[in-house]
């Protein structure tokens, strides 16, 4: 800790910070446009200038950019200083001679980084009289919207896309005032992370696309702390609402998950909620009409429910909640998971192996801090891209770190430490079947069969000490195995990162030897399971039976009615098995959010609420179990949270007629009794009572507009507003107008901060964790002491065989997610069908890239083109996983494949 | 009682209230004359109706009682003040032979009546259980029982000059000469007088709106508040009434109009005067009402007196 | 006390002077163009909306009674898809047209909007809107602006240089 002067008073601070940092930390305002606390400093926007004193003597002092000096022990500096802050309004004068006049058609208006240092800075009308500089824009694909003339030139935008996130396509083009930050000609930007440039940027050149179609200033969103339900990492978001319908997602940062920065899947995906496909009504399907009220299917359930046997099949993307209250309908021992059994084996491996506490579980956070990073046969990058950009943190800071021991130069001195890093990397071994841009990073990439990267992983178990017999493996990976064995053995801090996604279950296996024997006392191994849907954890921790039991019994008793749980059964298994299944139970009711090819066979069809409409919780994969808050409540009275219906269908079944009314945390604490493995998940979000000074917080800020005009169309006399019975949050703008606590933050807003930038005022130090930071219940506890357990028994090698290949999917960040297909930009940006192949199988085949070949599946034959794919094992075909109307495939089987001759 | 006294009561009890609803219009449409405006004109011809719709609004609205207030003297201290008003007019004059009841110590009777009128304001401003309208009450009390005092004394002159407390016998003692012509001084400290005791502007300070909200009346609504709203306008009758009988020869006049006709002249005269004051003169401090009573008013008032009895004396000698 | 009198006498006398009172519904008011009446949406001089969906004039409301939704034609112009106001929730502050960047929302001498049923006070775009500059005539705010929406070239605004060639490393 340092001491220094501050405009004359005393303050103690942390070293190692620069003055901006140390500044906003204290909570003194001091504009500035290119520094970001994820960025580090380059000093380009001259705007955070504050005058340094050589000691308490000096009076004249000197200008200094506050992000590019060090805190010193006594330093005596000035923010309020006359010259200082005469220097800052002079700059942001400067910035703003070119500046546009369109805050009214800028969607950044209202949450402007821009417009609030020039307010922060006192400059207000514009002296210079010339013209000014104009742009022509570019098309940035279906995200980002691209208005150059707003640019200030603060570089920041290049700096997180092309240095922080590595994407290759957008740049800085042009000399000296004319200046251009954009792609070199048209077109999509590659990087899976372009959304977070709109809230990097301080200014509107890059804003949503998918918001300026319905677009809302943030000052008019309701909004509430929500969950990514897109993947299993987990990300902290803000959904945000206007007139029923959601509008747009936005970060929400969180020291221990995502950080400052969101998928493109998370942020843009969103709009499945607003889909025309939506189910909207409760339907008893063969009657004459279908569409039903509450009343009239509640006594129809009653019925069914009484001389049929229940069963019920949980979802992966349901919430713990909705899961917990099938199976409290059904019991325990006719519940089922909706998954395929394979997928099934393997996940409940990976519970398996965290929940013996052998090894900690990797939080992103963890991933970024790793100086040592193994991905083994995950391919994070289209499966987990928050993770993925977490990894490329890791090896860049680890570079980082290596330059920087022995030199005396701060970790945030960004320019200066990328230069010295040059092509320095940090070690990541990137072991896939198939590459991903995670390869340009990585310090050995092997591509292999699912079995031999098993092989690979039991080789690097076996050379770190541990009893896992040895592995004959070829030359040229065997190399590959001593040099990733060697290299996790040097650091301190390593992490493993394996996953569900290529049906294999060796590979978790081995992933678990080798942080097993990596954990010792003197390092800490850090391992990560990625799973396929948000909250697949979640189902597996419940440790139900697979689906093919419930097919099973389906088939030998006569009188089920299956309860399937917001889950399109036609993506987890095959098409032949689930149609067995339907065919078999007398009935099935359905819930669900969107029509989908299971909503097609249902008898009954329920309504259920998607993530932004109701509450719940996801277990992530690290086993965090998070809350997801209600933004709005639906017009439509009938879509609610499937354990509400479900907890009315309870209640029916028992003939209970007093209405008990359950929050989450209700439902939580029954999952708690059902099944002792949720422990603790009860505490993960607080109280739906809680309160601050007898206040509930806001999901409205207090600017929100037009509550007295925006119903009045439908009647004059405005309504109630809704009450919140499940969540410390009203609809409102009115409650606490502090800053709630962190798991409760439904928008960063402080005065004078309008911008997202605001989040500097939430956390304990900038950069660091948000003050009293929850992040939800982590579900495996890590016993520091025990002795692990490996497993010995090694797959055998992958042989390629003649006329037949082994199916494997391919994930893509826009496309393999079921609900994110149904947002536009997704779905555009999502793959047309193809099967990919390595060069010299096509050539055995004698196709060539964009012809077609014929596979069969299922007694199902497929006519798809070729990509020919270097880096593709011999003996493998890959085939992209989950697109929208495709059948799920035999993953990890051998197909035949044959040429189509045109 | 004979029929025909019952008609003379029914008779002026008619048209007492009658005018005193009737001021309500007249007030209005003069207040607004005398400030450029025009005043209610659309309820009926020249906006007359606005009297019926003001008593129906007053008959329709809530009325309510505070929780806090004691609930009895509440109701009971409007009923006073309408009460106390309407047996003073009991003893006037209004024309030969058409009086109530022609008392011989009518002054004095009407001097004990309109003195019953401070019970209404103490009771009403008490029962309230308010702090504005405890401090309208007070002041209310306090300046009534000053001015009663100047008001007796400014009608002694009057009676010493006709040797009668008798109404009848003081119009008939001025066929030749009005009183206001040898009791100027006694006119004029009546005159103030009357307007302390009614409390109208510019001596409204039990009310004063500006003040005391609405003084002892805040509380009121409904049509209890309608009757202190009469028992106003009928004070404000009953000393034009006492005015015209003992300073302006009552129903005396050329004969060319019946009397009665010659009294209601003179009195509209004088309820036009109560109106125009109110029109144009500002509300004296509280203070200064009551130093101006005591420290002018009494000397003045017991110079007259003197004066009035030394000349009636003088007067009866030659 | 003489002074009184002079008082009352003059204010007697008011009773023959001529009356301020205008008799309304029979005899027009007078009012002066910056009377703070009727809220309407004016258009610009090429006949295009002037409204720019910005949500200014909203979020100035005190009585949050503006609600609107911005939307986009095909050439980037932005312009309200709907927009409310709920008179009988107004106030007639003019904050709103204080608040608007383009001279869009104004409010008008005209007062006369009573209704029978409070429903009929809820007005929309079609109700606001009218054919005409209002109170400012000659400002389009898209020739000022810096995008391109329909109305002008990048480039081409008032107060604008022409775009900047990217490829040309000219001083």
């Amino acid at each position: 800790m340092s001491t220094i002067f501050i405009d004359n008073k005393q303050y103690t601070v942390k070293e190692g910070k620069n003055l901006l940092e140390a500044c906003l930390t204290l909570g003194i305002d001091l504009p500035y446009f290119c520094w970001h606390p994820a960025l580090g400093s380059v000093g380009a926007c001259r705007q955070c200038a504050v005058k340094v004193f050589k000691d308490e003597n000096d009076t004249r002092g000197r200008l200094v950019m506050s992000c590019m000096e060090n805190i010193r022990d006594g330093l005596h500096l000035s923010v309020a200083d006359k010259t200082a802050k005469a220097f800052r309004s002079q700059v942001i004068e400067w910035l703003m001679t070119n500046h546009p006049h369109d805050c009214p058609v800028c969607d950044e208006g209202g949450s402007c980084h821009l417009q609030d240092m020039t307010v922060m800075t006192g400059h207000d009308y514009r002296r210079y009289h010339f013209k000014k500089r104009t742009y022509k824009n570019q098309y940035l694909g279906p995200f980002i919207h691209h208005e150059m003339n707003r640019c200030i030139q603060c570089y920041r935008c290049v700096r997180y896309y092309h240095d922080y996130a590595g994407g290759k396509d957008l740049n800085v083009f042009a000399a000296h005032n004319h200046v251009y930050f954009g792609r070199e000609k048209d077109g999509i930007l590659e990087s899976p992370f372009s959304g977070n440039l709109a809230e990097v940027c301080p200014t509107g050149v890059f804003t949503d696309k998918t918001l300026r179609e319905h677009y809302t200033r943030k000052w008019d969103l309701t909004t509430a702390p929500s969950v990514c339900t897109h993947c299993s990492v987990g990300c902290n978001t803000i959904a945000g609402e206007r007139y029923g319908q959601l509008r747009c997602i936005t970060n929400r940062y969180n020291s221990q998950v995502n950080g400052y920065f969101l998928c493109d899947r998370g942020r843009f995906g969103y709009e499945f909620v607003n889909s025309a496909n939506r189910i909207t009504q409760p339907l008893i399907r063969s009657r004459s009409i279908e569409a039903v009220d509450e009343a009239v299917l509640m006594d129809h359930l009653r019925i069914l429910m009484s001389t049929h046997t229940l069963i019920g099949i949980g979802s992966p993307r349901a919430s713990v909640e909705s899961n917990t209250a099938l199976m409290q309908l059904v019991g325990k021992e006719n519940f089922y998971q909706g998954i395929n059994d394979t997928l099934g084996f393997i996940e409940k491996r990976i519970v398996e192996v965290m929940r013996s506490g052998a090894v900690q579980t990797a939080s992103l956070q963890d991933v970024q801090q790793a100086d040592a990073i193994l991905v083994l046969g995950e391919d994070i990058w289209n499966t987990a891209p928050v993770m993925a950009l977490a990894v490329r943190q890791g090896v860049m800071k680890t570079a980082a770190q290596h330059v920087l021991e022995n030199r005396a130069l701060p970790s945030w001195h960004d320019a200066a430490v990328r230069e010295l890093v040059q092509q320095e990397k940090g070690f990541l071994a990137n072991c896939t079947i198939s590459s991903s841009p995670l390869d340009e990073i990585s310090t050995c990439s092997v591509h292999l069969a699912p079995d031999n990267l098993a092989r690979l992983g039991f080789a690097i178990a076996n050379r770190l000490n541990t009893p896992v017999p040895a592995v004959l493996l070829d030359r040229d990976v065997q190399d590959q195995a001593a040099v990733i064995a060697a290299a996790l053995q040097q650091a301190k801090r390593p992490v493993i990162i394996s996953g569900a996604g290529c049906y294999n279950e060796a590979l978790i296996r081995a992933a678990f030897d080798i942080a097993a024997a990596l954990n010792t006392h003197e390092r800490e191994v850090k391992l990560a399971y990625v799973m396929p849907e948000s909250n697949s954890m979640g189902l597996a921790i419940m440790n139900a039976a697979g689906f093919e039991n419930a097919v099973l019994r389906a088939t030998r008793e006569n009188n089920i009615a299956a309860i399937v749980l917001e889950n399109d059964l036609y993506r987890h298994v095959p098409a032949p098995i689930a149609d067995v299944f339907f065919n078999s139970c007398q009935h099935c009711i359905v819930f669900d959010t969107l029509n989908n090819a299971t909503t097609q066979k249902a008898d009954v069809l329920i309504p259920a609420a998607t993530f932004a409409e109701g509450d719940g919780t996801l277990v992530n994969y690290e086993g965090r179990a998070q809350r997801f808050y209600q933004v709005y409540v639906p017009a439509n009275k009938y879509i609610q949270e499937s354990w509400k219906w479900l907890l009315k269908l309870q209640a029916v079944k028992t003939g209970n007629t007093n209405e008990q009314v359950y929050h989450p945390e209700d439902v939580l604490t029954m999952c708690q009794q059902l099944m002792p493995q949720f422990a603790g998940i009860a505490a993960s979000a607080p109280h739906h009572d809680f309160r601050i000074n007898g206040q509930s917080m806001p999901r409205e800020p207090h600017r929100y507009s037009g509550r007295t005009a925006m119903l009045a169309n439908l009647a004059v006399s405005e309504p109630k507003p809704k009450q919140d019975g499940d969540s410390p949050f009203s609809f409102t703008m009115e409650g606490y107008t502090g800053k709630p606590p962190s798991p409760l933050i439904p928008f960063f807003w402080s005065p004078g901060w309008n911008s997202i930038q605001s989040v500097n005022k939430y956390q304990q130090e900038v950069g660091g964790a948000l003050r009293n930071e929850n992040a939800g219940a982590a579900l495996f506890a890590y016993k520091r002491n025990g002795a692990p357990v490996y497993f010995k028994d090694i797959p055998e090698p992958f042989i390629v065989r003649n006329e037949k290949w082994l199916l494997l999917p391919q994930w893509h960040v826009f496309g393999s997610e079921e609900l994110s297909a149904y947002a536009k930009g997704v779905s555009e940006l999502s793959p047309q069908p193809y099967i990919a192949m390595s060069a010299s199988d096509a050539d055995q085949l004698g196709v060539v890239d964009g012809s077609l070949l014929s596979i069969k599946v299922f007694e199902q034959t497929y006519e798809l083109p070729v990509k020919t794919n270097g880096t593709i094992p011999n003996g493998v075909v890959l085939m992209p996983a989950g697109l929208t109307g495709m059948p799920v495939m035999n993953w990890n089987s051998w197909i035949q494949v044959v040429s189509i001759k045109l | 009682m004979t029929t025909e006294q019952i008609l003379i009561v029914a008779g002026v009890l008619f048209v007492l209230l009658n005018i005193a609803a009737g001021l309500i219009w007249v007030e209005r449409r003069m207040l607004a004359l005398w400030q450029d405006r025009l005043g209610p004109n659309r309820a009926g011809p020249l906006g007359i109706l606005i009297v019926l719709a003001d008593t129906l609004k007053l008959f329709f609205k809530e009325d309510w009682i505070p929780p806090f207030a004691d609930k009895w003297v509440f109701i009971l201290a409007p009923a006073i003040v309408v009460a106390s008003v309407l047996m003073s007019f009991v003893i006037i004059p209004f024309a030969p032979g058409i009086v109530v009841a022609d008392l011989n110590i009518g002054i004095l009777f009407f001097l004990a009546m309109s003195s019953m009128g401070v019970y209404s304001i103490v009771l009403g401003g008490w029962a309230s259980n308010n702090k504005y309208a405890l401090l309208g009450a007070m002041r209310g009390a306090s300046q009534m029982i000053a001015y009663e005092v100047f008001m007796g004394l400014s009608l002694m002159g009057v009676v010493m000059l006709t040797g009668s407390f008798n109404l009848g016998d003081i119009v008939a003692a001025q066929k030749n000469w009005w009183f206001v012509v040898t009791q100027p001084v006694g006119f004029v400290i009546f005159f103030i007088a009357g307007i302390a005791e009614t409390h109208r502007l510019p001596f409204d300070i039990p009310e004063a709106e500006s003040e005391l909200i609405a003084g002892y009346h805040a509380e009121y609504s409904g049509m209890k508040f309608g009757m202190f709203f009469i028992g106003e306008y009928l004070g404000i009758t009953l000393i034009s009434a006492m005015i015209v009988t003992l300073f302006f020869g009552g129903w005396l006049g050329p004969a060319f109009l019946p009397p009665l006709a010659w009294f209601a002249i003179k009195l509209f005269f004088f309820i036009g005067l109560f109106i125009l004051l109110r029109a144009s003169l500002p509300r004296p401090r509280y203070d200064q009402l009551i130093a101006y009573g005591w420290k002018i008013i009494l000397p003045i008032v017991l110079a007259n007196l003197l004066i009035t009895g030394a000349v009636a004396l003088w007067l009866r000698d030659h | 006390m003489l002074s009184h009198l002079r008082t009352m006498w003059l204010v007697f006398i008011h009773l023959f002077k001529k009356k301020a009172t205008i008799e309304y519904p029979e005899e027009k008011v007078e009012l002066h163009p910056r009377y703070r009446g009727r809220i309407v949406l004016t258009k610009d001089p090429d006949g295009g909306e002037r409204c720019v969906g910005c949500y200014l004039c909203a979020v100035a409301c005190p009585v949050d009674c503006i609600a609107l939704q911005a939307t986009e034609d095909e050439n980037g112009r932005r312009y309200p898809d709907f927009f409310r106001i709920n008179f009988s929730r107004c106030i007639f502050c003019g904050y709103c047209e204080d608040a608007c960047p383009t001279y869009a929302i104004q409010l008008i001498p005209d007062f006369e909007m009573a209704e029978y049923n409070r429903q009929n006070l809820v007005f929309e775009k079609e109700d606001l809107l009218i054919d005409s500059e209002g109170k400012y005539p000659g400002y389009n705010f898209y020739r000022v602006a810096g995008l391109e929406a329909g109305v002008k070239k990048k480039g081409e605004g008032v107060n604008e240089e022409p775009p900047v060639d990217v490829h040309s490393l000219l001083p």
